[in-house]
């Protein structure tokens, strides 16, 4: 790809200024995605393992679930190219006899929902707090920024972890992979909240001041609503960069919270789970325990972290 | 100077105070502390009698004043699980986890730094683009692959340095320390790079920015065109400009490498009180998580609070400010 | 009379860009005697500042200098790199730069950068150089100066940090002034107050000065001779009184005509219509053609070569159809 349009703008200063939405919305977007090989590769790497994780039921040659078909006579088998491999389990089994492949290709779906769930609830509640403290103000405002600026003195593993903790004790009952599972979607959202909040407060403070607000309010209309249909237009693109960033923090914190034992249960499949267990297979050899599911995870987050970057820069060229 | 230091210190009071209610609520109410003091078969009477003792039935105030009165006297309880004094428990692995933070923030200061600066100078350099890239993988790696990943080839295949645990210890004091002992700096070398390979990338990378800004600045231009050496324009004049953000980020990193050191003492099986923590999360020891939580925001606040008296430090417009001077 | 301090012939800055290299200073020459200050005007774009950077050897890459060559009292300074270009900054040629609140550096106090400055050229002692720091400081007007010494830049209000970037510039006796803009950034009130301190300093230390500015009024006040830039060329150079009074090339008409006068025998200030080309654009022959009042064919085919009228030289065809006047 040519990529002459950028010294171009440069130089001609004529042009009048684009607003940020039509500059977003240009079709450099396009050009910019596929300029980089790089980013490229990436979108085709996330793609790939969306496509592969959410089709694992048809995919996976066996399911890990399911416990009549696990045996432990098959536990620590090594990938198919050993002297010893099976058939059976393309990239060998793990200390219970599940085929890693099937058990990688159901935790990789796990991985992507939760992050995707979680970071769904922290850009709803960012958002909406946001909303409500720049719209509002007073003591709404400062109660709303003060407990963010508490929160954010703490690194959200942390939150993510405590909030974990209290959450399973709370449903200590219920210690199913479905409770486990929205626990995980609650406690890692509400750790990564803030940034949305921060930031759609500060274009709603910008946006509470103009005319139609004003106008808006003498005519009777519900200033709320309409401020909400302004509002959102100018945040969507920051609140796309951070919600894609934070995208591949909520697959991590899971990853680790599992790895950690706190997060999906052992039957559950995980990434993390799965990499926490090889871990202990690691010191007598037994690789591929750990290594399939971590390179799977590193490739995942490495993706998703390198459109985000890409997503940055090609919606805001003056970040750069 | 004293007015700034005073509303700090009031700001730090209320993050402390609101550490404190969340610790109370867990403390109190996610936990009933009955339930796991006595025995399955303990009769209501003896329950009654415990609440009682223990002043579970004074106002919700009161007991709050009692728990924050408690706990600043280091008073947190007895652990669920150990049956000892959770202040015993935090002591016994305080110095281990702070000397593996300290060495992880100075391998992340001592390689990021220099990383960062050299990148910034020589911005289209092919090392400066390796270094780059390096970076963002750095970024991307979960802590907990890395440790596993060091491990791998540094124990397991290598054989060169032990996989887990601190090695011999020296008692000094109370202070168990890990860094006289040979054995002891060998382990420590591992779980240090892996806690503060993440710092050490986000450095870089700041200090790459930051220098990229200053280097465009007219007082730069002007320290050249005054004939100083490269020497002095790079370090003397460019970095310490650099200062004050990387200063900033470094502070707040502080407070996620004692967060993150949770996940590497789990990795490395490192006897501090990030272990102890998970192992209270398993185990729903509420008295040592609210006790951690409390520990952790004191020593957040406490570096904070460095942090802001090293900008006055570094930048003397911070310290006039504050004092009215000026013109 | 000696040879002039500065020297410069043929002078050629060039950038090259992915569109074609952009030629930001055209084949321009001049010389500055020592005391003598020569004022170099223009509009923003003219290729002023860029002639100065590229004098003192700052020029940013990729710009270079593609022709010509820098003579500081007879030796050559433009093909010099590193090391020894670095000991002529500051050492022998100092600058001033147009904004004194972004010149020093925040962190650090006046005293510790004139200090550093004077040692990494002279040999001094620190306690040396902090007693010459002081002389400096009262020279260049700060009182207090012994107390000063020890402030940092916030604390001087812009018209002091000006006359503290001034010692800097002069604290190792440099041979040559560069001041780029040096007082645009000022209150009028103060403007004249630091053009007559680095008239004053340079004439008692024999210092040649090369004055950047787009103010032709400071020129006409300060300047002892007066170069005017358009597009990255000389349009007309020669003494402050004679291209004040009696103007050839008809830009430096229009400048002068958009100088306000006390005399008020002029009712309305003239303007010159339009702007100046942009670098990627400029006009075949003569640069100045498409706002030339006065513009004829030859000057849309080929550019003017400077010739003598009276004292001064012209850059423009209408001066060469003129009777020549005085021999190159």
């Amino acid at each position: 790809m040519n990529d002459s349009s950028a010294p171009k703008d440069v130089l001609d200063r004529s042009k009048p200024p684009r607003s940020r939405l039509a500059r977003s919305l240009d079709s450099d977007i396009a050009a910019s995605f596929l300029r980089s090989r790089v980013v490229v590769a990436a979108g085709i790497a996330a793609a790939l393992m969306v496509l592969a994780a959410f089709g694992a039921p048809l995919l996976a040659p066996s399911n890990p679930y399911d416990l009549n078909s696990v045996n432990l006579l098959d536990a620590n088998t090594p990938p198919v190219w050993h002297k010893d491999g099976d058939r059976r389990f393309l990239l060998g089994s793990d200390n219970q006899g599940r085929d890693i492949l099937s058990t990688m290709l159901y935790g990789t779906r796990s991985s992507i929902l939760i992050g995707l769930l979680a970071v769904a609830f922290a850009l709803t509640l960012g958002v909406s707090l946001g909303l409500i403290a720049g719209y509002v103000g007073g003591r709404v405002d400062s109660v709303i920024m003060r407990v963010a600026d508490v929160q954010l003195t703490f690194p959200a593993i942390l939150t993510a972890l405590l909030v974990d903790g209290v959450a399973s004790v709370m449903f200590k009952n219920q210690s199913g992979g479905t409770t486990k599972f929205w626990i995980l979607v609650f406690s890692i959202g509400l750790s990564y909240w803030v940034q949305y909040a921060r930031t759609v407060r500060g274009v709603t403070l910008v946006e509470r001041n103009k005319e139609y607000v004003q106008a808006a309010r003498l005519i009777g209309m519900n200033q709320f609503s309409i401020m909400f249909r302004h509002v959102l237009p100018n945040v969507l693109s920051p609140v796309l960069v951070i919600a894609t960033i934070n995208l591949a923090l909520a697959i991590i914190t899971e990853a680790t919270l599992s790895f950690l034992g706190v997060g999906l249960p052992p039957t559950t499949p995980s990434l993390g789970t799965m990499i926490g267990t090889g871990n202990e297979f690691l010191l007598s050899g037994d690789y591929w325990m750990v290594l399939f599911p971590g390179l799977t995870l590193a490739i995942l987050v490495l993706s998703v972290n390198l459109l985000g970057d890409w997503l940055r820069d090609a919606l805001n060229p003056k970040l750069r | 100077m004293l007015a700034f230091a005073i509303r700090r210190l009031i700001e730090a009071a209320f993050v402390m105070l609101t550490v404190a209610l969340l610790s109370f609520v867990l403390f109190r109410f996610v936990g009933d502390p009955i339930n796991q003091i006595v025995s399955q078969d303990a009769s209501l009477e003896e329950r009654i009698r415990l609440r009682e003792d223990l002043g579970l039935n004074d106002p919700i105030p009161v007991q709050f004043g009692r728990f924050v009165w408690k706990a600043m006297n280091l008073d947190f309880g007895v652990s669920y699980q150990v049956k000892q004094p959770v202040i015993t428990i935090l002591m016994d692995r305080f110095p281990a986890t702070l000397e593996l933070a300290f060495a992880a923030a100075l391998f992340a200061i001592a390689i990021g730094i220099p990383m960062g600066v050299y990148t910034g100078i020589h911005r289209h350099s092919m090392l400066s683009k390796w270094f780059l890239s390096i970076s963002l993988i750095g970024i991307s790696l979960p802590t907990f692959l890395i440790g596993i990943l060091l491990i791998y080839v540094f124990a397991v295949k290598l054989g060169w340095l032990p996989s887990y645990g601190r090695g011999e210890t020296v008692k000094i004091g109370f202070w168990k320390t890990g860094l006289l002992t040979w054995s002891g700096l060998k382990a420590l070398i591992l779980p240090a790079i892996t806690l503060g390979l993440f710092q050490m990338t986000l450095i870089t990378r700041l200090v790459r920015s930051e220098m990229l800004e200053v280097l465009r600045t007219d007082y730069i231009k002007f320290a050249r065109a005054r004939g100083l050496s490269n020497r002095a324009v790079y370090f003397g004049h460019a970095l310490k400009n650099t200062l004050v953000p990387v200063v900033t980020i470094i502070g707040l990193q502080v407070g996620a490498i004692i967060a993150f050191a949770i996940i590497t003492e789990t990795v490395f099986q490192w006897p501090g009180m990030g272990l102890l923590f998970i192992k209270s999360v398993q185990t729903a020891d509420i008295p040592v998580m609210s006790a951690y939580l409390l520990l952790v925001a004191f020593m957040f606040v406490v570096i904070n609070f460095i942090v802001d008296l090293l900008y006055v430090a570094i930048d003397p417009r911070i310290r006039l400010a504050g004092s009215g001077a000026g013109h | 009379m000696t040879g002039p301090v500065l020297s410069v012939r043929n002078l050629r800055v060039e950038f090259p860009t992915r569109h074609g290299t952009l030629r930001a200073v055209d084949d321009i020459s001049f010389d500055i005697a020592a005391g003598e200050v020569l004022g170099v005007v223009g509009e923003s774009g003219a290729g002023k500042s860029m002639t100065g950077t590229a004098v003192i050897g700052l020029l940013e890459p990729p710009g270079r200098i593609a022709g010509g060559e820098v003579r500081l009292k007879g030796q050559r300074i433009d093909n010099l790199a590193g090391e020894a270009l670095r000991r002529i900054r500051g050492r022998r040629i100092g600058m001033v730069f147009q904004d004194p609140l972004t010149s020093l550096n925040p962190l650090y106090r006046v005293g510790e950068q004139i200090i550093e400055t004077m040692r990494t050229h002279l040999p001094m002692s620190e306690a040396q150089a902090r007693r010459r720091a002081i002389e400096l400081l009262s020279e260049v007007g700060i009182q207090g100066a012994s107390d000063r010494l020890d402030s940092y830049p916030h604390q001087f209000s812009g018209g002091m940090r000006q006359r503290v970037v001034l010692a800097l510039a002069l604290c190792a006796e440099p041979e040559l002034i560069v001041a780029d803009e040096p007082t645009t950034a000022l209150d009028v009130s103060i403007q004249a107050q630091i053009i007559q301190l680095i008239k004053r300093l340079c004439r008692e230390r024999g210092t040649a000065v090369m004055l950047i500015t787009h103010d032709m009024g400071v020129i006409a006040e300060t300047a002892d001779r007066v170069a005017v830039m358009y597009a990255g060329r000389i349009a007309e150079i020669g003494q402050v009184a004679d291209v004040v009074q009696r103007p050839s090339h008809p830009y430096t008409k229009g400048l002068m005509g958009s100088i306000p006068t006390l005399e008020g025998s002029e009712t309305r200030l003239v303007q010159i219509p339009g702007s100046m080309p942009r670098l990627t654009a400029i006009p075949q022959g003569c640069a100045f053609n498409p706002r030339c009042p006065q513009a004829f064919a030859r000057c849309f085919l080929e550019q003017p070569a400077a010739v003598f009228v009276g004292r001064s030289e012209v850059a423009c065809w209408l001066a060469s159809a003129t009777p020549v006047q005085g021999t190159p």
